[in-house]
């Protein structure tokens, strides 16, 4: 076995950790705008928008994010084509988020009074225009704190990719502690890591609840 | 020449039938007082004039323009009736003047100055232009209630459909927004309002309707509603017998 000196387990997690906050920011980014469409699919009038997003909603939160993930990166093998470890991250990561996504700011918009929409509607704005002016402005402070909170989840959620052999922070720490035979130490590093990047989050998240008090 | 022209109006949720064949025509510049206990439709038939309710039977015409099922109609009925809550329902997150001028901008495609223009001559009207910075939960609720009726006002509604508008005020600030609704009256606005100020219905309305189980029960000039009832129901609403 070698030896290796703590600046290099350190650096070595370091670059693990890049691929962490790259996966979350993909997955955070692209099941926002998704997350969003997907609100508004389920909030709309339309049964044929709403029904299909609906299932989907009830599927990804009803399954496993680790089963997704499977699904994705095994389920392609079946029709002969592979995908990295990467992409099935990303594609699972980002559906998955999108639907969390899509449900509180769903949430979000449903708690805006609907004297609200009943006001801008009298004041001969169509729905869409009543959406857009008066309610998502004010769903937007509420969905804020959760928003930033569930940030959280999606970081400490990008470690599942190490399953499938993703090469993220925790995966990086599962092949150190290997060879180092150390892995109190590693895995200790590893949850700083994962600390360090997740509390400030957390820190956001309640900041804007004060900030944006909704029971005011 | 009726400017509003309700007909055979019918209105259930589910089995409850709520509005039973409602007919109203309703003259410019007239004042109509909707009164009768609770569940008794008032509310409702007031949502259904402007289509927040939709309606099962029955036409409404209101100068002019029908009621129609989809959001366009629906829009252009809506830009010729204008609505005041009991919850006031202003955008908290809106200054009052922002209040005022957002459909003119967002609806009627005013520019920005001209809609704040407008918006504050409309809440000059109400007696708040000095307010016009505040947001809502800086105001006290009869301010917040005069600022919605300069909302409503400031889409030149011909019509004017008011839903106990002073219910949710402390008693001392139900004066403040009676007085607006009284001077709207006394230049020729057309008001429809669920009220039970009983006295300002006397003072002010050219007509009162007395509702009851989903029907309009008696209608008639004050005078007549209140000085000679001529159904048992109405005597004991009342409360003369």
């Amino acid at each position: 076995m070698m030896d290796f000196t703590l600046s290099q387990i350190l650096w070595a997690l370091g670059m693990g950790a890049r691929w962490t906050v790259a996966l979350s920011l993909v997955a955070f980014v692209l099941g926002g705008v998704l997350g969003f469409v997907l609100m508004l699919c389920a909030i709309s009038q339309r049964v044929w928008l709403r029904g299909p997003v609906l299932l989907l909603i009830w599927f990804i939160q009803g399954t496993p994010l680790l089963m997704q993930l499977f699904l994705i990166f095994f389920g392609p093998a079946l029709f002969g084509t592979n995908i990295s470890a990467w992409s099935a991250a990303c594609i699972a990561l980002t559906l998955w988020s999108a639907v969390y996504l899509a449900e509180i700011w769903r949430g979000a918009v449903r708690a805006v009074p609907r004297g609200q929409t009943e006001a801008a509607l009298c004041l001969a704005m169509l729905p869409g225009q009543s959406l857009r002016h008066v309610v998502l402005p004010q769903a937007i402070r509420m969905a804020l704190p959760p928003t930033a909170g569930f940030m959280v989840q999606i970081v400490k959620s990008t470690s599942l990719t190490s399953i499938v052999g993703f090469t993220e922070l925790m995966k990086t720490g599962t092949i150190l502690s290997n060879v180092t035979l150390d892995p109190f130490l590693i895995y200790g590093l590893v949850a700083i890591c994962y600390f360090c990047l997740c509390y400030p989050l957390s820190l956001a998240s309640r900041r804007l609840e004060v900030r944006f008090d909704v029971t005011r | 020449m009726s400017l509003v022209k309700v007909e055979g109006l019918h209105k259930s949720y589910g089995q409850v039938e709520v509005l039973r064949g409602i007919d109203l025509s309703v003259a410019p510049g007239e004042v109509i007082a909707l009164i009768g206990k609770s569940g008794s439709g008032k509310s409702t038939f007031l949502r259904c004039l402007n289509g927040l309710e939709e309606i099962n039977a029955g036409s409404i015409e209101v100068d002019g323009t029908a009621i129609g099922r989809n959001a366009r109609q629906l829009q252009q009925l809506r830009l010729k009736v204008g609505m005041i809550f009991q919850q006031f329902n202003l955008f908290p997150h809106l200054s009052a003047l922002d209040n005022t001028a957002l459909a003119l901008k967002v609806v009627k495609g005013v520019g920005r100055q001209a809609a704040r223009a407008i918006g504050l001559e409309k809440l000059d009207k109400v007696g708040l232009a000095h307010r016009a910075d505040a947001r809502p939960h800086q105001l006290s609720g009869g301010q917040q209630q005069r600022v919605a009726i300069a909302r409503a006002l400031a889409m030149d509604p011909v019509v004017l459909l008011c839903d106990e508008v002073t219910s949710a005020l402390d008693p001392e600030l139900v004066e403040e927004v009676l007085q607006v609704i009284r001077q709207l009256a006394r230049e020729g606005m057309t008001v429809i309002m669920v009220t039970h100020e009983m006295s300002f219905a006397r003072s002010v309305c050219s007509r009162v309707a007395f509702m009851h189980q989903g029907r309009i029960h008696e209608i008639g000039p004050p005078e007549a509603v209140f000085g000679a009832p001529q159904t048992p129901e109405l005597r004991q609403f009342l409360g003369l017998t």
